[in-house]
């Protein structure tokens, strides 16, 4: 039963990490409709401006804090430079750009600051969180920011002019254009909010995976799996779905024999697609009604 | 956000229509392009023998994907497993039971037909991005699979299985490289004159109207399911086959050369070659083959973002991909016989 909670405990831990990269996922997904590979990129990208900030001597949240701005700029420049003009092709070209655009930021990464793996600091500190030795303080910290930062969107998205437009812009963007709302700027204001949150992810992320230019490959597919587990219409569900998926990974790791650290992500992605077969939409997916 | 009751119309699909004429090229261009293939190797050194049978195996893989999207409308990602399991098929069978590789090739088919349908049915219930995960998890597992240990007396584990290369047959006077060419250009015919011909069956209409509109399709009596999964499971059959040749061209099978990478590379060749337009699928093959190898030569470090660069640039100026050039070549000629 000791092996069983603790299980539960570290999969919660690395659950919060998934959790945090689902969510920027769902932000971007509600604002244009499209899974975007190369978010995991981006996210790490931005960790490493605010890395390298620190190392020129600013302080962590200082560093933080142009972090987020950077990102949210960059975030709607590359909408407006490198997407806008796709907006009229079909889909699958634009799941194309997405992996153009994985290639040159990790590549880029890889030319500016190399591919050594670097220590990245965390601002909770590291030592055991009330007294358990699976939970750090740095994982209670990530749990914490990610669950604040669920609360802040869903007040942003419920109850201000502008979180109601970009959801208006998402769902129905004809109506939403003959009410005035200026939907292609919503599409961009989502991508510089989904940058922002993927850049706070990294920077929580990268204490634990530590800092280099393929951290976030792994992460991201995980990421993209409890998105979906939770539903894609859901920020909620994202973070819900993180920390399952976190939970599964490890119990199927321990108690399924022979599936060892190669299989668990094999033996996630196949319950997850048990779960979608009998809830299409996820758990706490919107049931999408189709016209006929 | 549970407010907001969603309705979706009609009109957001992940393919767009392509009309049955438009999938193929004409007999005469069909036929220059043919006799291009055919003397090409005379002229040219083996390695650039090899790299034009690796175009044909690339570009079977990329039909076998158009088929499926562009044909029936269901995205895939798990490509490279079908790939893997028709390689590992003609490997093992070569080097265990001394079976001769050109009889290899339709039992990798079969297999591979018979994974791909089983696979489609679990398959029927998602859609969209769901079945892009779905098929994604088969991809990644696909590898570990090869490694399992109780497979390892087959597959050879990590290490994977060397493969002989087949020498011309009949005494004819040719090099491995160049017979192996010949050879796989037979197949590719065969298969491409068979794809064409499935789309425009009534097996290939009932893919298209699924495509377009599901309800619709089945309210006009096409068997959803069954052509849904038959898509699947000839999709993943002509990638088996390509696997195949690929095993043999290459000499040598590994869990870690059918990664989700070449799923990945499959995909953009698609999208390059046009979306639906069986002719782009070699084109996009080419894409795939060349660009990287153009990215590395052009800088070494940041051959990634080349690459990417050069994809960009691809489908900003064709965002549907090579079928976009061949229309407005058709037009121009067009205008040209006018005058």
């Amino acid at each position: 039963m000791e092996l069983f909670t603790n299980q539960v405990l570290a999969g919660i831990a690395t659950g919060a990490i998934y959790a945090c990269m689902a969510l920027a996922v769902v932000m971007i997904y509600q604002a244009i409709d499209h899974l975007n590979f190369a978010q995991g990129e981006m996210a790490m990208f931005s960790t490493f401006i605010s890395w390298q900030l620190m190392q020129w001597g600013v302080s962590y949240w200082a560093a933080f804090i142009i972090t987020l701005a950077f990102s949210f700029v960059a975030g709607i420049a590359i909408e407006r430079i490198l997407f806008k003009p796709l907006v009229k092709a079909p889909v699958l070209t634009n799941v194309a750009g997405f992996i153009a655009l994985f290639a040159i930021i990790n590549s880029s990464a890889g030319l500016i600051w190399d591919f050594t793996i670097k220590q990245y600091p965390t601002p909770f500190g590291s030592s055991p969180f009330l007294g358990s030795q699976l939970i750090s303080t740095h994982q209670a910290g990530m749990i914490g920011v990610t669950v604040l930062l669920l609360l802040g969107l869903y007040f942003f998205f419920q109850y201000t002019r502008i979180g109601l437009a970009m959801r208006a812009a998402a769902s129905v963007p004809e109506s939403a254009r003959l009410v005035g709302i200026n939907t292609s700027w919503m599409i961009a204001l989502g991508w510089g909010m989904a940058t922002a949150i993927g850049s706070i992810a990294g920077m929580l992320i990268a204490p634990v995976v530590f800092l280099e230019p393929n951290m976030m490959g792994g992460v991201l597919i995980y990421g993209f799996a409890a998105a979906v587990l939770g539903g894609l219409t859901s920020p909620f569900g994202a973070v819900v779905g993180g920390f399952l998926v976190g939970v599964f990974e490890n119990l199927a790791g321990t108690y399924i024999p022979g599936v060892g650290n190669e299989l668990k992500l094999p033996i996630a992605l196949a319950l997850i697609i048990s779960v979608l077969v009998v809830k299409p939409a996820g758990l706490f997916g919107r049931q999408i009604v189709k016209r006929v | 956000m549970s407010a907001a009751e969603e309705v979706v119309g009609e009109g957001h699909q992940a393919v767009e229509a392509v009309p049955k004429r438009a999938m193929t090229l004409g007999m005469g261009t069909s036929l220059v392009v043919l006799a291009a293939l055919l003397i090409a190797p005379v002229f040219v050194k083996n390695f650039i023998i090899f790299q034009m049978t690796m175009l044909l195996i690339y570009g079977l893989a990329v039909l076998a994907l158009n088929i499926l999207t562009g044909g029936s409308g269901q995205f895939s990602l798990g490509q490279s497993a079908f790939y893997a399991v028709g390689a590992y098929t003609s490997a093992v069978l070569m080097e265990y039971f001394n079976v001769n590789y050109a009889l290899t090739i339709p039992i990798s088919a079969t297999v591979c037909f018979g994974f791909g349908y089983l696979f489609g049915k679990p398959a029927l219930r998602l859609s969209g991005v769901y079945l892009a995960l779905a098929t994604f998890a088969l991809a990644t597992a696909m590898p570990q699979l090869l490694k399992l240990n109780f497979l390892e007396h087959w597959t050879g584990g990590v290490q994977g299985l060397v493969v002989t290369k087949p020498d011309a047959p009949f005494g004819l006077p040719m090099s491995q490289d160049m017979w192996l060419y010949y050879f796989t250009l037979a197949v590719t015919l065969a298969i491409y004159i068979f794809s064409v011909n499935l789309l425009r069956s009534r097996s290939g209409r009932a893919f298209m109207a699924i495509r377009d509109n599901e309800i619709a399709a089945s309210s006009m009596g096409v068997n959803v399911s069954l052509y849904k999964t038959l898509a699947f499971g000839v999709s993943a059959g002509i990638t088996g086959v390509a696997g195949s040749l690929g095993a043999i061209a290459v000499q040598f099978v590994a869990p870690d050369s059918y990664t989700i990478t070449l799923a990945i590379s499959l995909f953009l060749g698609m999208v390059v070659g046009g979306v639906g337009w069986l002719p782009g699928s070699f084109v996009g093959a080419a894409f795939i083959i060349f660009v990287p190898n153009m990215a590395e030569s052009i800088s070494k470090g940041l051959s990634g973002a080349v690459f990417g660069v050069l994809l960009f640039l691809v489908i900003y100026l064709v965002p549907h991909g090579a079928r976009q050039i061949a229309i407005l070549g058709q037009q121009f000629v067009g205008k040209l016989r006018k005058n």
